[in-house]
């Protein structure tokens, strides 16, 4: 039996909270926010994608919104295909487009995980500041790459006149397309978990802690590099995919650099190395956007300084924050 | 020469930097189950030797046999497969994971791959019970669940040679392991090599010339990128180029 802790109190609650988070947004008359929860734990998945590579592997990537993107076109263009009848490829094999999730979604998630790995094949040769240049270099490739790809909107971008179908639910139904990605989100935070206590993820920390001692006792870090890099692209994948099913349009903004820093912001706001940060950092990122934009265009002027102060006081990130709260701090 | 076949045998290795010839062809022989030691001044090459035989850095000619094996052109990672463990001259540990993990790391390395995702390592006791009986011979179990980077200078010294035995090897290269030592640790440490020597042979790199000769079958002497004599403890001590070269450097220095 595990123990229970203060930790698994902590995680019961959490998860009790978004499974009840409908019906309350019901009760307070405010159903709409529904979509903005479910938007949040999209980028929330994301965001544990790049803790993977950021947090436990200690590699800077400035590249993520690209394989957000890649996912979402994915989506986006077999259900294009789908619903105007035409092929994807014509040939010997001709192959169309699918609105089946079963289908469009893994091959979203290969996808992406096809171009992490090539980008990690030739970026993780470098270290520090060239590794951010260079993930940051690949991406805009591919941000630019979509612009010029006018068969499939180019800038304007590409509308899905579909969602996916999944197993007879309806993903129309805002309630049921929420449950979909806590429940996907659950998902990915415990496989991450797994991942991190695993020898996998003992070798991924250590090559961030020390890469000339991981050598010298026998790692060759570089492939377990490389296959984390590829894992948290195909995580990132996944939630392009869903992202596109939300929003029922893809578009090159999708993949634009700055979305990458976001990221980037999400994770080290929640705290860098604990999975459960970044999502504390999407809530709080994608929440505060939301009303300060409201307030004003500017918005930025305000969230700056209050990023400054969480990265200056609180070093473990806003979860650290939490847990010191709540007597909880495991760390 | 050896009646059998030396574990490590170093052929004419040659390191340049621009003009300066760091390795300027080294031969060196180390027999199965001795301590060999490496002394010599500053700026010998010693650094640059350790570099070559770990893989760090490639000889620009030259040979690296391990147990006959030319690892010349093998990666560092791979050494460490073959048997051939090292330490570091600065302390080179993971600093905030705990002493058992440190180890336990070690022993992952060569406990098959870690393509592992789902099996939590904690739980592997194929991992913490060699990881343990390493703490136990380098007398650091008592700290198995600190972490490594409270540990005083001398633990962390020992850590790092726990964690190059973890791993089983059949030489380590030990790259002065009594660096920034008292002598209280410094005696500590001879009686942990003392206790390695038994199932493993160890190169030992050193500038305390007590512990030099105290331990060491072997010794040679490395000066302008060439070693100059190779020897008994007894013999290098009366080696006159050796006292001109370096033991009475040093003695100038003192």
């Amino acid at each position: 039996m595990p123990k229970i802790t203060p930790g698994t109190l902590g995680a019961v609650a959490a998860v009790a909270l978004l499974l009840a988070l409908p019906p309350i947004l019901d009760l307070v008359g405010a159903p709409f926010y529904v979509d903005v929860a479910t938007r949040i734990a999209i980028f929330a998945i994301a965001a544990v994608a790049l803790d993977l590579v950021l947090g436990y592997g200690g590699m800077v990537s400035f590249g993520h919104a690209a394989f957000i993107g890649v996912g979402a076109y994915t989506v986006g263009i077999l259900s294009t295909h789908a619903s105007n009848g035409t092929l994807l490829f014509d040939g010997a094999l001709p192959i169309g487009g699918t609105h089946s999730a079963l289908i469009a979604w893994p091959l979203a998630v290969l996808a992406s995980a096809l171009v992490a790995f090539f980008i990690g094949l030739v970026s993780l040769r470098t270290r520090g500041v060239y590794f951010i240049m260079i993930t940051l270099a690949f991406a805009q490739m591919i941000y630019f790459f979509f612009v010029s790809l006018e068969t499939y909107g180019g800038d304007d971008g590409l509308s899905l006149w579909e969602r996916s179908s999944l197993l007879g639910l309806d993903l129309y139904d805002s309630t049921v397309f929420y449950y979909l990605v806590i429940f996907i989100l659950i998902a990915v935070l415990v496989f991450c978990r797994r991942l991190v206590g695993a020898r996998f993820g003992r070798v991924i920390v250590g090559a961030r802690e020390n890469e000339r001692r991981m050598n010298a006792i026998g790692f060759p870090t570089y492939r377990y590099k490389l296959v984390c890099f590829t894992i948290s692209g195909a995580i990132a994948g996944l939630a392009g995919a869903l992202l596109a099913n939300q929003t029922e349009f893809v578009s090159p903004s999708l993949l634009h650099w700055t979305r990458s820093g976001e990221l980037i912001v999400m994770v080290v706001l929640g705290g860098m190395g604990t999975l459960l940060g970044p999502v504390v950092g999407a809530i709080f990122f994608l929440l505060l956007e939301d009303v300060l934009s409201e307030l004003t265009q500017h918005w930025m002027i305000i969230f700056g300084p209050l990023l400054i102060l969480v990265v200056l006081f609180a070093n473990r990130g806003l979860l650290g924050l939490l847990r010191r709260g709540t007597g909880n701090d495991t760390r | 020469m050896n009646p059998s076949q030396p574990l490590l045998s170093v052929r004419g290795i040659v390191k340049r930097y621009g003009g300066l010839a760091a390795s300027d062809g080294v031969d060196l022989d180390v027999a199965t189950g001795e301590i060999h030691s490496i002394i010599g001044p500053n700026g010998a090459g010693k650094t640059t030797l350790v570099g070559q035989l770990s893989g760090e850095i490639r000889p620009d000619a030259g040979q690296i046999l391990f147990d006959g094996r030319d690892i010349t052109t093998v990666p560092t990672y791979r050494r460490s497969a073959l048997g051939l463990a090292r330490s570091f001259q600065v302390t080179s540990i993971f600093p905030r994971l705990t002493v058992l993990e440190n180890v336990a790391l070690a022993v992952q390395a060569h406990a098959g791959h870690s393509f592992v995702f789902w099996r939590p390592a904690a739980e592997e006791e194929r991992l913490r019970e060699p990881a343990r009986e390493a703490l136990a011979r380098t007398g650091l179990e008592r700290h198995a669940s600190s972490i490594a980077a409270t540990l005083a200078h001398g633990e962390q010294r020992r850590l790092e040679v726990a964690m190059a035995i973890a791993t089983e090897p059949r030489l380590v290269l030990l790259d002065e392991p009594t660096a920034g030592m008292g002598p209280e640790e410094t005696r500590q440490m001879v009686d942990l090599l003392h206790d390695l020597r038994r199932d493993t042979t160890i190169l030992l790199v050193e500038h305390d010339m007590d512990v030099v000769f105290a331990l060491s079958d072997r010794i040679s002497v490395l000066v302008y990128g060439r070693v100059i004599a190779t020897g008994s403890p007894e013999a290098i001590r009366a080696n006159a180029d050796v006292r001109d070269a370096y033991l009475g450097e040093e003695y100038a220095d003192g």
